[in-house]
């Protein structure tokens, strides 16, 4: 009797749910229809009706669907299986504690159109989270209503131009400049994009910071309707002059926008307000450890100053004496950005994390990241190219220039890392450097798996001069290799159809 | 701190390691005059038993989650089956990334183009992506596109439509060159208002309806497309209750350009507004326009077949300001959730959930339409909501249904509109049993 190959096992196998299904398969039950039935055709005339029987969708029993989902789900690589390092990501442990309270029935079975009367532990829940932020922040006006990032980033722009219209009135339409360093994640232009802001880009130094000279000749130009900076930078570095980047942007008539995706570098150690800061947006799904679910969801709050508060979008949830309520009566709000009031159950995740951690639990996180990133950047620094010499916080940043003269480039290590059992870091982001690896362990990782890391780095570093085809071809441990981008992107296959393999395959 | 593994031992012999002597040490580069110095001023740490008993005390007090309901407009209480919430609590699901390393991440992109298969199937579309944050977002995004492929710059859009979403959408385009024009309802049938379509011209990118509308009636979606591609318009189908994909004719099949859609009814709980998930669905043509992520179908070198993201060229992280949206995150384990919930129910528990749905509307309609004083002012078909118009203010009534009887009765329309204010709308999902219905009546016919 043969044993069967590993890569021909069901687990490493397992097709899409569309080719297991099977007419006259089920994997529900509902209780019986307890009234009597109206004839359909009274309550619905056929031609309102679907007529395609639902075909295609899939026919499956509850056993298919687990065995389906666990199986794929070995497939993935996952923060509970280890270090995932990817920069200004944030891969934190994702806490249980936070998983159940979510789930709490109070929680979980509130319609969002509930009475406010009867929603008042989900308001003041709300209301504490927002107290929680601006303290945290220094910034004092607080809306969790944004899903995500990029849509706090929106948000937090969009209060930008609400408070220029407002104090320029229509002089403020000669003021449309946006400054976003070369650095930027790409979020931050497309979000000034629909904010109305055109965009110009702002130099780094060669030490990795705002080129200050730079910034003051754009200032000049004139126009200048805001900044929009992170901080750390996406190079792992504090803006050092972040005092006299805000000064230059407040004189030039100007507010200042920070990206908060780095925040884990700085909560109870230094806060936006504190630097000048107008406004931030922040992810819960990074800093406040709410899992990132392979994509989402997130949350994005933004917190902004006094002056900007008025903006924010509507409803407001405010504590009235001893109850709380939702002022929709905000005149000069830049209106709402989502329907009801965001992502509540990230919320209380989020809550959960500040709670468990504390005053100086957090202040400890922080500490424990930049800790971690620092050792890190200490061992590899002559292993790879470091571009920049000054200390890194949470995260740091290597090039492939010692590895790329052997052909052997950035996407061949990340790659070859996998082999070693590691999720790779976040590649070729950003752009200002050639051929980018940024490393953030966060502060979820003991100082055994960053030594294993270590040596990882170290070993394909030394592999990169001595068997350079080994790393050029990886990854050799999974069950599929390298998939051809190229190809999916020309003629793109996007949903399962019996006859889709053959499409994709003329491609 | 437990969730720390380095012991403060073992992070002092790491600094020693990077050459310092205290944790302030790696603040140096952050400017005195801007470091905090101080202890935040949050709680102290809280123990797990601590931090469960203080949220109980919280969820304590949302009153209303404890009691039946008839709530709809936009959010739904249907049944959700138990393998949905185990499944996306594997960690290999919710502690993963976005899939940007294809290699290790082929559970997530698998899931990710079932998903967009099952919507497709669902919408009757030709191409979904990989998930929007939520209804309103996707109706937003969709008016960008829609201006985008027409190159016009006027949206036009049935007042009939979720006034959360249409709040949304004004604030996504408050600052371009779209301009968007409402289209009243027929006070009769409670359906777009025919006469009122000469509102759609050349320069109309777009005419926007909601079906089942906000006020629950079905729209003739056929003749609308009809209307806005004689214009040389799209067609913008948007659907809060995403149940009634399993017995509504298609919007595809009705010929919709683009279809979003709210799927939270599909096994993702209330949660008191989020996160739920955004559904993007469009046809072939303008996929290169579309927002968001998609994911499709690769080869390695061996012709093993996996998945990967794929048209990143439409978005943020490489076009940048000139992308087809800012969105990044979307809400991976929702659409998750959802789909485990399509593929669990399945052909026949999709068809036969809506169904029930269906029913169950039906006959609390009647019963109410029954009661001394109430009507249904709307005469359109309907799926599992409708308005019912009360003798006094509305308000009042369900305040009392709900003190008196426990039963949250429905919403009260005074809380987006002006007029008739004895209005509201009533849900009925497969979750209410016949007997909270004959309670609902009960109590409404004791309440005035």
């Amino acid at each position: 009797m043969s044993i069967k190959k590993v890569t021909s096992h069901p687990t490493q196998n397992e097709e899409l749910i569309f080719d297991r299904s099977q007419t006259g398969r089920v994997g529900y039950r509902l209780p019986k229809l307890d009234i009597e039935e109206t004839n359909l055709d009274e309550i619905l005339p056929l031609e309102l009706r679907r007529d395609d029987d639902l075909e295609g969708v899939p026919e499956v029993s509850e056993v298919d669907v687990i065995r389906h989902f666990t199986r794929m789900s070995t497939w993935n690589y996952s923060i509970d299986l280890g270090m995932y390092p990817l920069g200004s990501c944030t891969m934190k442990y994702n806490s249980r504690l936070n998983e159940k309270v979510a789930r709490i029935v109070g929680f979980a079975n509130l319609h969002p159109l509930a009475p406010e009367r009867e929603a008042q532990g989900a308001l003041e829940l709300i209301y504490n989270l927002q107290e929680d932020l601006a303290e945290i922040t220094g910034l004092p006006g607080v809306s969790l209503q944004p899903a995500a990032g990029a849509h706090g980033e929106m948000t937090g722009v969009m209060l930008i131009r609400a408070f220029l219209d407002k104090r320029d009135g229509e002089k403020s339409k000669e003021r449309r400049v946006m400054l976003i360093p070369d650095s930027a994640h790409g979020t931050n232009p497309a979000s000034a994009h629909l904010a109305g802001f055109t965009v110009k880009t702002i130099r780094s130094t060669s030490e990795g910071l705002t080129d200050m000279e730079h910034l003051k000749t754009l200032c000049g130009e004139g126009g200048i309707a805001g900044l929009m900076l992170t901080n750390p930078n996406t190079v792992g570095l504090f803006e050092t002059n972040i005092r006299q980047i805000c000064d230059e942007i407040h004189n030039a008539g100007g507010l200042v926008y920070m990206d908060g995706a780095n925040m884990n570098a700085l909560v109870g150690v230094a806060r936006p307000g504190d630097m000048g800061v107008d406004v931030i947006h922040l992810n819960l799904h990074k800093t406040f450890s709410t899992p990132h679910g392979g994509g989402g969801p997130g949350s994005g709050p933004c917190c902004c100053t006094v002056e900007l508060e008025p903006f924010l979008p509507t409803p407001r949830i405010v504590k009235d004496g001893e109850n709380y309520k939702l002022d929709f009566n905000r005149p000069e709000s830049i209106g709402r950005v989502k329907a009801f009031f965001g992502n509540f159950g990230m919320m209380i995740r989020a809550l959960a994390y500040i709670q468990t951690h504390g005053a100086e639990g957090l202040r400890e996180a922080t500490e424990a990241a930049v800790l971690n990133a620092r050792y890190v950047g200490h061992h590899l620094t002559d292993a790879y190219d470091k571009p920049f010499e000054s200390d890194s916080m949470h995260e740091v940043i290597f090039s492939h220039k010692k590895q790329s003269r052997k052909g052997v480039h950035t996407l061949d290590i990340a790659k070859r890392l996998i082999d070693y059992g590691f999720h790779p870091m976040t590649i070729y982001f950003p752009l200002i450097v050639e051929g980018a690896m940024l490393i953030e362990p966060t502060e979820s990782v003991g100082r055994a798996d960053l030594d294993a890391f270590i040596d990882a780095m170290r070993s394909i570093a030394e592999e990169a001069v001595e068997t350079p085809d080994l790393v050029i071809g990886a990854p050799h441990t999974t069950r599929i290799g390298r998939l051809d981008e190229a190809t999916a992107a020309r003629k793109p296959v996007l949903r399962w159809k019996p006859d889709m393999e053959a499409t994709a395959k003329s491609a | 701190m437990r969730y720390i593994p380095n012991s403060p031992e073992e992070r002092d012999e790491m600094l020693k390691v990077v050459g310092l002597n205290s944790p302030d040490e790696l603040f140096r580069s952050i400017p005195q005059n801007v470091q905090l110095n101080r202890a935040l001023n949050v709680t102290e740490p809280l123990a797990e038993i601590e931090v469960i008993s203080a949220m109980d005390k919280l969820a304590e007090k949302n009153t209303a989650s404890r009691k039946t309901s008839f709530l709809g407009a936009g959010a739904y209480s249907h049944y959700s089956p138990t393998v949905v919430d185990h499944l996306i609590q594997r960690s290999e699901f919710f502690t993963s990334y976005t899939p940007y390393q294809p290699e290790v991440t082929q559970g997530t992109l698998q899931y990710i183009f079932e998903f967009q298969t099952l919507v497709c199937q669902l919408t009757g579309m030709d191409v979904a992506n990989a998930s929007m944050y939520d209804g309103s977002t996707a109706m937003a995004e969709a008016f960008l596109m829609a201006q985008r492929v027409t190159r016009r710059d006027k949206v036009v859009i049935a007042e009939t439509v979720h006034p959360e979403y249409l709040a949304v959408a004004k604030t996504y385009t408050q600052h371009g060159d779209l301009t968007i024009e409402t289209v009243h309802f027929d006070k009769e049938s409670g359906r777009t208002l025919a006469d009122d379509l000469n509102k759609l011209d050349d320069k109309t990118a777009a005419l926007v309806v909601q079906s089942p509308n906000f006020f629950g009636c079905v729209e003739d979606l056929k003749s609308l497309a009809e209307k806005a591609h004689a214009v040389g318009a799209l067609l913008i189908v948007v659907v809060t209750e995403a149940i009634s994909f399993g017995l509504l004719k298609s919007p595809g099949a009705c010929d919709a350009d683009i279809v979003v859609a709210e799927g939270q009814s599909f096994g993702v709980p209330l949660s008191y507004g989020g996160p739920y998930v955004g559904l993007f669905a469009c046809k072939e043509k303008y996929v290169r326009n579309m927002p968001g992520r998609l994911a499709g179908i690769a080869y390695d070198q061996k012709g093993n077949r996996g998945f990967v993201l794929t048209l990143a060229t439409r978005e943020q992280h490489i076009r940048r300001e000139k992308a087809t949206s800012n969105i990044c995150t979307n809400q991976g384990l929702i659409a998750l959730a959802a789909t485990i919930y399509m593929e669990t129910m399945g052909r026949r528990g999709l068809q036969e959930v809506a169904m029930q749905n269906a029913q169950k509307a039906a006959y609390a309609a009647r019963r109410i339409s029954e009661i001394e004083g109430f009507s249904l002012p709307f005469s359109a078909p309907r799926f599992n909501e409708f308005v019912v118009r009360a003798p006094q203010a509305a308000e009042e009534i369900l305040s009392k249904l709900s003190v008196d009887k426990n039963i949250i009765g429905g919403l009260a329309l005074s809380r987006y509109y002006d007029d008739n204010p004895n209005d509201f709308l009533v849900c009925v999902t497969e979750l209410n049993s016949k007997k909270q219905i004959d309670t609902l009546v009960e109590g409404l016919q004791t309440v005035i």
